[in-house]
């Protein structure tokens, strides 16, 4: 094998003078013996198809540059897209941080030797409890979709029941990813989706349906807020009401960021809250930014049935210093296997650092007013959407996200959406297939980023697209 | 081990209080864009926009604090944490504590990969797709399989992805009813346990025999038409290989169900030994492990979940394919099991383990597979010169990229337990080690897996810190027990907080409830 | 801080029997005779072993203890600080005085019991404080099935120590008391019984370095595996439930009594009978359909001919070994580090029909592929 040295700057052993001493010290001619184990017929005989190595580090990020240079940006195009991965301004102070060595690469280690890892966490944990209105928050899982599905199973466990109402104007994928987690139905501990439909004219629940369809059977009433399709629900008390009357859990999902100006779902009794903090500073990064986390009640069994990691402070045995432990570790997949509850594991720990930073430097101030700037945006974009002939905008409350209606138009949202490419612009996200029932309409998301040039860029774009 | 000194460490110790205590009222740390007048003027208050009763009544309670002071914060607490980079990671093994080019996090920044958004039309995301069906490529090429997804989030994930893609295959066969049973052996990692549970199987679990191999008896003896598959690790977390891992997957498969080969543990194997060669079904990578995404204390991760032809129907939606021209997006797949992430998966992993398969090449691989067995091997012959260290299992048995070492007789002999060493090692500049995943079936255990990133000397240095350890342990017991010394904390008072609803305090509110308002009376 | 009791008990002559060939040591022909063949006591090197690793907090704590050979010169000679209670006849050590010196500690309410000795020991220590106060077992004797004894001496020590000493993660659980018939066993029929149980400390350590034990998690496992249990369980079906406190987990759930130390049937959810011995059992199960639901019972793993000799192999053969359930918590099975399964039915050709694999239940839809022997 040692014919020709391969000296790689990521492997230091890879000197062939140094692998000889290694060697020898463990007393074999050469590194074929240490595969021993390995029978020969399961080894791989060949030499792997694989590209010529770029050892160089210059000419590998050249390389890799060259690629990636055939991808458009969010700032070459002015983005309308959200849907779940929303564009914010991410302060540069949250960047600085999260690209820190020593946050990048922690992993696994103790309170004592990643203290601060522990305290940025705690730090999450507490700026999204004021944020929330609740005591306790989760270690992150990997989105919003495994949160809402792991806090449905979460009810199913604590109420004893299985099944579970959700909204019927939810995110196709989020509802797949919730379905998946709650088993087909010839399975024993399946949990049944039942849907809830909305109103028409507002997007919102249908209370009258919700009083149908809950029943001692229903484990969890879960909502959005705002939807999927950017509306304010503010039907909350009721339904969080009619859901406690029937013994179910109230679980809310929310878009963490417009939780400055919006009544932090604590306030109007949701048991547990889940949601993505990937708007609070985390770059859109094709998707690579979520982060899903779960909140709840600082109660005994809730705490039992979650199934993320859950942090407490501690005290140290020297006055006024803090230590971090895991709360009630054993009934993690980490602690019991198959017993635990569902499953832990890496998903998504950076974000929470970032999260907190971005907390951190917001405030009270900077939350209220990055939601104000954001609802006027987008009620201002719609506003003047609503005005092109031929476009409708449907739903009364928009916080950050609305429906355009291109029926009036005689285009699909594809054609639209291709020539506001000529605009350098990237349309909403299609809701033709998912939501037939909305016709042709696509889902436009306006945050804080968006100047009013930008919309006025978009408005005009669209006079055109649609003539 | 005589001649290796020592660091004379200290954590770095600011004594930072809480981001909640700091700043002054009034204080900003940054200001966000405000909408225009015009904005403004026409759309009126921001309160105007919003029913009544869904306005926040009061701000959130969060701190104040100046920009500066935000940052001066969190630098302070990164220093005060070790991580990877600092500290020689060799201790955290099933991990793969591997060097993260810092090239790649360059890339990851840039506005190429950082300010794309996942549903932007193909056209305008050409590059990341190439990149993801690049990797694709290479990864078939590494395990044998014949399709892969990138969509989980993580190793466990990819492990979940697996048990919804075994249902849907039986399913689909109308078999699912009766094949309701997922064997799994205790030495993989708890994942692959777990998940299949979520998924609603019922899972049976397999002990090592007395060599620590799964028992083969055991397994025919539980295999039955109810089998729906097997998903379990080699070289398990022992660093044992199975030499006899094709007659498991005969086993299973000649009852009619699937097998899943979890290669968290596949640094060794690089190049060397494939998952399909073995006549497994369906594999995983560990992207941030084997493939050098960085961890990121826990995430953002990937798992690239591959399957053989006859799955790939049911992986999740969509895969990234090539028409010759252009890459798109795959959805039209009927049987697919759906969604288990929003959008594509975290791709910034997949760009950086393209990079880094890039730098390496074929040949690059194998030696990294080497490397880390070479490394593996040179330290076990270390850490076995140690009193009151040992070996269980498979006596005279090479072990590939890990091994789970005992320290049952430093226990027994000294009190001091693996715990207690991990707290110990610290102080010599090195992050603890890993235990073991539970349940301890070897006592006292502590997993090294000493990568291809580290040098000679680098182990050396950790056998010694070991060594220097064990050897307090014998003359000074409690000393040991109460390590360590050199951190930026000291000895937490009272673990019950970790079971006690009334003590536990998981954010700042809680911990005021709890103990503040006690101090105020 | 205050200074912790710890309650030493040495039974000095456990453990002398072994050594000769006399299996046991009660009863004074016995030991008259093992004195005469040259036995030496055990318990007081082993309480020694023990007692060394408490050295370290040795500051932290009081040792009371009866006189001389029961614990006095033990503690004494390490240099603890020892209250001696109680009196005794030296060189004439009895039962009775390990019963005292028990309950003089529990009147004084220690911290835990730290004793010397073998099953009968155990016995004496369970007659005088049953659940009372925490006990922990230095194994000195020839014969050890209750679980109430560390596996070392020195591990006993290693484990009072973290027990006494605050910050550690130690919590308590239950562990059996059983002894066999010495008499019977010194004519190589063996003869065990359950006799109850007591309260020892118990370690598991846990990822986190601050992470407290998991007695909690010991109750869950517990109410997991009754879920599974009664949930399948079948109509007009027989179930014959084994005595322990995993067995019991299934009473509980069912909200039907109990029988701890012995065997309960129940149909349909109702009980049927209760504490039943081999010849009831047989009578019930005479021509209908039935299963046996067992678990582990003491330190050496057996799941039948020991505690459990109701379900006898003639119960066995009536209800077909096809309809057993095992049934035991990951971490007692666990416990046993790898060594099979125990069964002695008394008929060999049983004992190698139950050997094998078995799908042990460790939870709802969990199993354990463990293997049986005899």
């Amino acid at each position: 094998m040692e014919k020709k040295a391969f000296v790689h700057p990521y492997i230091p052993n890879s000197v062939p003078e140094v692998r000889e001493e290694m060697l020898k010290a463990i007393g074999v001619e050469s590194v074929e013996e240490l595969y021993a184990e390995i029978p020969d017929h399961l080894r791989f005989k060949g030499k792997m198809n694989l590209p010529e190595a770029i050892p160089s580090e210059y000419e590998l990020k050249r390389h890799v540059e060259g690629i990636l240079s055939k991808n458009t940006t969010c700032k070459e195009y002015l983005n309308f897209l959200g849907a779940g991965c929303w564009q914010h301004y991410v302060p540069a102070v949250v960047d600085e941080i999260v690209n820190r060595s020593e946050f990048l690469t922690a992993y696994c280690g103790g309170t004592y030797s990643d203290l601060g890892k522990f305290q940025a966490r705690f730090e999450f944990y507490s700026l999204m409890g004021e944020l929330l209105n609740l005591d306790v928050v989760s270690e992150p899982t990997y989105d919003w979709g495994t949160a809402a599905g792991l806090s449905l199973r979460m009810a199913s466990r604590i109420t004893g029941r299985n099944e579970v109402l959700v909204p019927k104007i939810i995110d196709g994928d989020r509802l797949s990813i919730i379905k998946n987690l709650c088993q087909p139905e010839t399975m024993s501990h399946h949990i049944a989706v039942r849907f809830v439909d909305y109103r028409k004219e507002s997007g919102l629940l249908d209370i009258e349906d919700l009083k149908r369809k809950i029943s001692s059977k229903t484990a969890a009433v879960y909502i959005e807020n705002p939807t999927y399709l950017g509306c304010i629900e503010n039907q909350v008390e009721e339904i969080s009401r009619i859901a406690k009357e029937n013994g179910a859990l109230f679980i809310v999902g929310v878009d963490p960021i417009s939780l400055g100006i919006l009544v932090p779902p604590g306030d109007y009794g949701a048991d547990i809250v889940c949601g993505d903090i990937q708007p609070l500073g985390m770059h859109i990064l094709c998707g690579g930014g979520q982060s899903g986390f779960i909140a709840f009640r600082d109660e005994e069994i809730y705490a039992a049935e979650c199934p993320l990691a859950l942090y407490s402070i501690a005290h140290t045995d020297q006055e006024g210093q803090y230590g971090y432990v895991e709360v009630l570790a054993e009934r993690t997949s980490y602690g019991l296997r198959d017993k635990g509850k569902d499953w832990v594991g890496t998903a998504s720990g950076l974000w929470t650092i970032g999260a907190a930073v971005y907390l951190s430097l917001m405030g009270p101030q900077g939350m209220r007013e990055v939601g104000e700037t954001i609802i006027q945006n987008a009620n201002y974009a719609k506003k003047l959407i609503g005005e092109i002939d031929g476009i409708k905008t449907l739903f009364d409350s928009t916080f950050k996200e609305f429906v355009i209606n291109f029926d009036g138009v005689g285009k699909t949202v594809k054609e639209i959406n291709q020539a506001l490419e000529e605009y350098q612009i990237f349309g909403g996200k299609d809701l033709s297939k998912e939501f037939p029932e909305f016709g042709n309409s696509a889902l436009y998301c306006v945050t804080e980023i968006h100047s009013k040039s930008d919309i006025h860029k978009l408005v005009s774009a669209l006079k055109e697209v649609v003539k | 081990m005589k001649d290796i000194k020592l660091k004379r460490y200290h954590g770095a110790s600011w004594a930072e209080p809480l981001i909640m205590e700091l700043g002054r009222k009034g204080e900003r740390g940054i200001i966000p864009p405000k909408a225009d007048q015009e904005v403004r003027d026409t759309v009126g208050e921001a309160s105007s926009l919003i029913p009544s009763n869904m306005q926040r009544k009061e701000d959130a309670n969060l701190p104040e604090v100046s920009q500066y002071h935000v940052l001066q914060h969190y630098l302070r607490l990164s220093q005060e944490t070790m991580g990877m980079e600092t500290g020689i990671d060799i201790g955290e093994g099933t991990c793969t504590m591997k060097y993260s080019p810092k090239m790649h996090e360059q890339l990851v920044r840039s506005d190429k990969m950082a300010a794309l958004h996942p549903l932007q039309p193909e056209e305008h995301l050409q590059g990341i797709l190439e990149i993801t069906y690049q990797l694709e490529q290479f990864l078939k090429e590494i395990s044998g399989m014949h399709r892969f997804s990138f969509q989980p989030g993580g190793g466990s994930h990819a492990v979940y992805t697996n048990a919804c893609v075994m249902r849907k295959y039986h399913e689909s066969r109308g078999e699912l009813e009766q094949r309701d049973e997922v064997i799994t052996t205790i030495f993989s990692h708890p994942c692959d346990a777990a998940t299949p549970a979520t998924a609603g199987f019922k899972v049976i679990t397999v002990m090592p025999d007395a060599n620590g191999y799964p028992d083969l008896d055991a397994l025919k003896a539980v295999v039955s038409e109810r089998t729906a598959g097997i998903m379990f690790t080699n070289p398990e977390d022992t660093g044992i290989y199975n030499p006899r891992v094709a007659e498991y997957v005969k086993v299973v498969h000649d009852a009619g169900g699937l097998c899943f080969y979890d290669q968290a543990n596949a640094n060794g194997i690089l190049g060397i030994a494939r998952a399909f060669d073995a006549g497994f079904d369906a594999c995983h990578f560990n992207l941030h492990k084997t493939f050098s995404s960085p961890h990121g204390c826990e995430g953002p991760a990937g798992g690239a979940y591959g399957v053989r032809e006859e799955l790939a129907p049911f992986l999740p939606v969509p895969l990234v394919d090539f028409d010759g021209e252009k890459y798109f997006l795959d959805y039209d797949r009927p049987l697919s099991i759906g969604k288990i992430r929003s959008f594509l998966g975290n791709l910034e992993c997949v760009m950086r383990a393209y990079a880094w398969i890039m730098s390496l090449g074929a040949d690059g691989l194998r030696t990294v597979a080497e490397t880390s067995v070479l490394n593996n091997n040179y330290l076990d012959k270390l850490l076995m010169e140690i009193k009151g260290v040992s070996r269980p299992y498979a006596e005279g048995k090479r072990r590939l990229e890990q091994v789970r070492y005992s320290l049952e007789q430093l226990k027994e002999e000294t009190g001091v337990g693996t715990e207690d060493v991990r707290n110990r090692i610290i102080d010599f500049g090195i992050q603890g080690y890993w235990m073991s995943h539970h349940p301890w079936i070897v006592a006292e255990p502590f997993t090294p897996e000493p990568c291809e990133t580290y040098s000679k000397a680098d182990c050396d240095y950790w056998a010694a810190a070991i060594h220097q350890a064990v050897k307090e342990a014998y003359e000074n017991p409690e000393f040991v027990m109460n390590a360590p010394y050199n951190q930026a904390i000291g000895k937490i008072k009272d673990p019950s907080v970790a079971e006690d609803p009334n003590k536990w305090a998981m954010t700042w509110r809680a911990y005021q409830k709890k103990y503040r308002k006690k101090e105020r009376e | 801080m205050m200074k912790k009791n710890l309650g030493l008990i040495v039974n000095p002559i456990a453990g002398m029997g072994g050594k000769v060939g006399l299996k046991g040591s009660d009863g004074k022909e016995i030991l008259q005779k093992a004195i005469s063949l040259g036995a030496v006591p055990q318990s007081p090197a082993r309480a020694i072993l023990a007692l060394e690793k408490l050295k370290p907090i040795r500051d932290r704590i009081q040792i009371i203890t009866y006189p001389g050979q029961m614990g006095e010169n033990e503690a004494k000679s390490l240099g603890f600080h020892t209250q001696v209670i109680g009196s005794i006849v030296e060189g004439q050590t009895t039962p009775e005085d390990t019963e005292n010196a028990a309950k003089e500690m529990l009147k004084r309410k220690v911290d835990l019991i730290l004793f010397a000795g073998g099953d009968g020991t155990a016995r004496n220590l369970y007659n005088a404080v049953g659940d009372q106060i925490p006990v922990l077992g230095i194994p000195a004797g020839v014969k050890i099935h209750s679980g109430v004894y560390a596996n070392t001496p020195a591990n006993a020590g290693n484990l009072a120590a973290k027990f006494l000493s605050e910050d550690r993660k130690i919590r308590l659980k239950e562990a059996e008391v059983m002894d066999i018939d010495e008499e019977a066993f010194r004519q190589d029929r063996v003869s065990a019984r359950l006799y109850g149980y007591m309260k020892i400390p118990f370690e598991r350590n846990l990822v986190q370095s601050a992470k407290a034990g998991s007695a909690p998690g010991e109750a869950a496992s517990v109410e997991s595996i009754a879920s599974h249990v009664v949930q399948n369980m079948e109509k007009d079906c027989l179930y014959i439930i084994g005595p322990g406190t995993t067995t019991r987990g299934i009473m509980e759930m069912l909200g039907l009594p109990n029988t701890l130390l012995g065997v309960d049937v129940v149909c349909n959810k109702q009980l049927v009978a209760s504490d039943a011995n081999e010849e009831m059992l047989l009578k019930i199960v005479d021509g209908r359909k039935a299963k046996i639901v067992v678990t582990i019972i003491g330190g050496q793993g057996y799941i039948f001919g020991r505690g459990n000799q109701q379900i006898s192999h003639k119960v066995l053969r009536s209800v077909g070994i096809e309809n057993i359930l095992v049934i035991s918590t990951e971490s007692k099975l666990l416990g046993l580090k790898g060594s099979p399964l125990l069964v002695d039915t008394g008929d060999l050709e049983m004992d190698k029909k139950l050997a094998g694999y078995k799908k042990v239940i460790t939870g709802l839809n969990k199993y354990i592929a463990y293997k049986v022997a005899y």
